[in-house]
């Protein structure tokens, strides 16, 4: 094969005007959470069942990395990917029904909560195994640079999946071929119910990526400016051909792991000094003191957010089941063979 | 017409699919500067440069996972795992996402991708290096799962394996990389949705796939000297089962063994075995018959593990056992 010469390098806008830009962010990230927030009641109605992991109090980490990207750049998230789907621009219709599992959901209902899957905004799931989506994002890029394509994976992963295998074998492949893949790393202290500490000797993790000579950053995860500007510069890095760039991003979870989970692991007075740092509020005051919101511009953007919800919901409930005859349907690609009495 | 190795074999299809088609690469432990753990890809790393043959580091779950991601993004990767058991480590990847993101994401995505890996005892190995677990991917919906028992499989199944917009497992029998045989050198393309029928015969039917398929023959020959001509069926394809060749066999030969180096409990030879009750019991004379593997981890000694894998004079003692 002849390889590809490599394109030009996109260019990604990287001053955008600051108040329109920042009601933006704002405008994602509550749509962010009041998403989560009426999946919450329809879980308590059982109109979404399984495991539901909510991101409330994240939401910053989702929305500032994916300014970075561009549409022919591609996303692999976690379980706990609601956040992500949306700010990568899934409809809230699309993956409403999908929590509903039904057959108008991104995945037709085949995947839930855990596996949000998108090809045309080139979102790869949706991965409930710890770690597993590292070694697909290397992938990705790895297509890509052998396609001679200038295109950015970006890979979210939790502080939980730093202990696995999977991610120590695909930070060295990455760095190894000098691969184009993000690595943004969503420290929010815990997985599941045990903390960094039990779980890492070294609980710096931005150290792990140096070690295998990934440039890495560390960023307040809970402040959408700043993990904006840093996805933007790395991820300008890894689109000039800088190979993998890594950012710890240091953030919080305010509700339990799931919907199942008592929470006894931490203090109330942890999780209430970290709701101090809430990423909305504390982008509204700003936005206010600059001048960009302006008295009733929050009215506005919350009714016109509830109002998408309502949609949403409302084009869920209204969504069909996918047909029985169609259970086998997608194993693979040709008609079901496996059948035993054929 | 000329003689070849099945290990050229692999090499020549190798070779072809990556002149065919830009898309195909080779990535694997000691693919490349080694030239394949068993010699398959000697030679191709010169040929094709090494982003395309690609040496990876000992990461299978890592390796394997780059080659889920390539094939998500347009490529078509051939990945080598040295042997099954190694590939242990990458069942997380193969299991969790090239089989289950195509139904997973309700239909958009494909996982072009083909997974090569030796299997299989005789080697004397020992315990880690000689286990046969094709049976055990031929459990998972949503994988294709060869087993190319000849040298003409060996150089047709990959190009259809790798047209498949699906993950395709090929299970090469370590034993069977040295074997010599004719290869047309006009190489026709091979279906690999079918079993097919190696021998004729009319008393009894044997099946075997993979590595077992020369011990079936030679058992077959061995029984015509007695009288009883068995029919030899080769699975070539375990997942899916293509359930009627074996079956109509059976239906007129009305006895049927089922010859296969992995262990019995929960193995491929219960499921074909579990078939042929379900759809030709009342054509039956005779119980189904198994020949396996032992149930032990595979010994190195030569005599134990000889000992621990079908051998002909199980095969025979087995097909005269029904009464032919
Ligand atoms: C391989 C694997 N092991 C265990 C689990 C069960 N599990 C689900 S989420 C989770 C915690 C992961 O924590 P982290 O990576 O920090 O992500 P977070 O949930 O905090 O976003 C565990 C242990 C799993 N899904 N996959
Ligand atoms: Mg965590």
């Amino acid at each position: 094969m002849t390889k590809a010469k490599a394109a030009p390098v996109p260019v990604v806008e990287t001053e955008p005007a600051a108040g329109d830009h920042g009601v933006h962010l704002l405008r994602e990230m509550l749509r962010i959470r009041r998403f989560e927030e009426r999946c919450v009641e329809l879980y308590s109605r059982t109109a979404i069942r399984g495991f539901l992991h909510l991101g409330i109090g994240e939401e910053a980490c989702a929305v500032g990395v994916m300014e970075a990207l561009l549409p022919d750049d591609a996303v692999v998230a976690t379980y706990r990917e609601h956040g992500h789907a949306l700010a990568r621009g899934l409809s809230m219709r699309a993956t409403m029904a999908e929590l509903e599992g039904k057959v108008e959901g991104c995945s037709r209902g085949r995947g839930g909560s855990m596996h949000l899957f998108d090809t045309a905004t080139r979102f790869y799931g949706g991965n409930a195994i710890v770690a597993g989506g590292l070694p697909l994002a290397v992938g990705l890029a790895l297509a890509d640079h052998l396609l001679g394509r200038r295109r950015v994976t970006a890979c979210f992963f939790g502080d939980g999946a730093v202990a696995e295998g999977e991610f120590h074998e695909s930070m060295n492949l990455a760095a190894l071929w000098h691969l184009p893949v993000l690595f943004c790393c969503e420290n929010n202290l815990y997985a599941m119910g045990t903390a960094l500490q039990f779980t890492e000797s070294e609980t710096d993790l931005s150290l792990k990526a140096s070690s295998y000579r990934i440039p890495a950053w560390e960023v307040d995860g809970m402040d959408v400016l700043a993990v904006e500007e840093t996805a933007r510069e790395a991820a300008q890095a890894v689109r000039e051909g800088g190979g993998p760039h890594f950012l710890e991003l240091r953030t919080y979870r305010f509700r339990a792991h799931s919907m199942y989970d008592p929470d006894r692991y931490r203090d109330k007075d942890e999780i209430e000094k970290w709701k101090e740092r809430d990423p909305i509020p504390a982008l509204i005051a700003r936005l206010t003191h600059d001048g960009a919101l302006a008295n009733g511009d929050l009215d506005r953007l919350e009714a016109e957010i509830a109002a998408e919800v309502d949609d949403a919901v409302a084009f869920a409930e209204a969504g069909t089941d996918e047909p029985i005859e169609d259970l086998e349907r997608f194993v693979t690609s040709g008609p079901p063979t496996q059948a035993p009495t054929s | 017409m000329s003689k070849i190795t099945y290990r050229e074999a692999v090499r020549q299809a190798i070779r072809e699919a990556m002149i065919r088609d830009d898309r195909v690469f080779v990535m694997g432990e000691d693919v490349g500067h080694y030239g394949g753990c068993y010699a398959v890809t000697l030679g191709l790393l010169e040929e094709f440069g090494s982003e395309r043959i690609r040496d990876t580091p000992l990461s299978e779950s890592g390796f394997v996972g780059a080659g889920i991601g390539a094939a998500l993004g347009g490529m078509r990767p051939i990945v080598e795992i040295m042997t099954v058991n190694f590939s242990l480590l990458a069942l997380d990847q193969i299991v969790n996402n090239a089989a289950t993101l195509l139904y997973m994401s309700g239909g958009q995505l494909n996982v072009p991708m083909v997974i090569r890996m030796a299997t299989g005892a005789g080697r004397q190995v020992a315990a880690q290096h000689s286990h046969s677990l094709e049976g055990w991917y031929a459990h998972i919906p949503g994988l294709r799962v060869l087993a190319p028992a000849t040298i003409e499989d060996a150089r047709g199944m990959l190009w259809p394996a790798l047209c498949d917009p699906d993950p395709v497992l090929i299970f090469e029998h370590g034993a069977l990389y040295n074997q010599e045989g004719d290869l047309a050198d006009e190489v026709s393309p091979v279906d690999i949705d079918k079993a097919a029928i190696r021998r004729a015969g009319s008393d009894v039917t044997i099946v075997a796939y993979g590595g077992t398929l020369r011990t079936a023959l030679a058992a077959a020959e061995q029984l015509a000297g007695d009288g009883v001509a068995a029919e030899v069926v080769d699975l070539r394809c375990l997942r899916p089962l293509d359930t009627p060749t074996f079956v109509s066999s059976v239906a007129r030969t009305h006895r049927a063994v089922v010859v296969d180096e992995g262990w019995r409990s929960g193995s491929l030879s219960a499921e074909v075995s579990a078939r042929i009750t379900e759809e030709a019991f009342y054509d039956l004379d005779a119980p189904v018959a198994r020949v396996c593997g032992a149930e032990v981890p595979m010994p190195y000694a030569k005599h134990l593990e000889d000992e621990a894998i079908p051998q002909v004079a199980d095969v025979v003692a087995a097909v005269h056992a029904l009464g032919a």
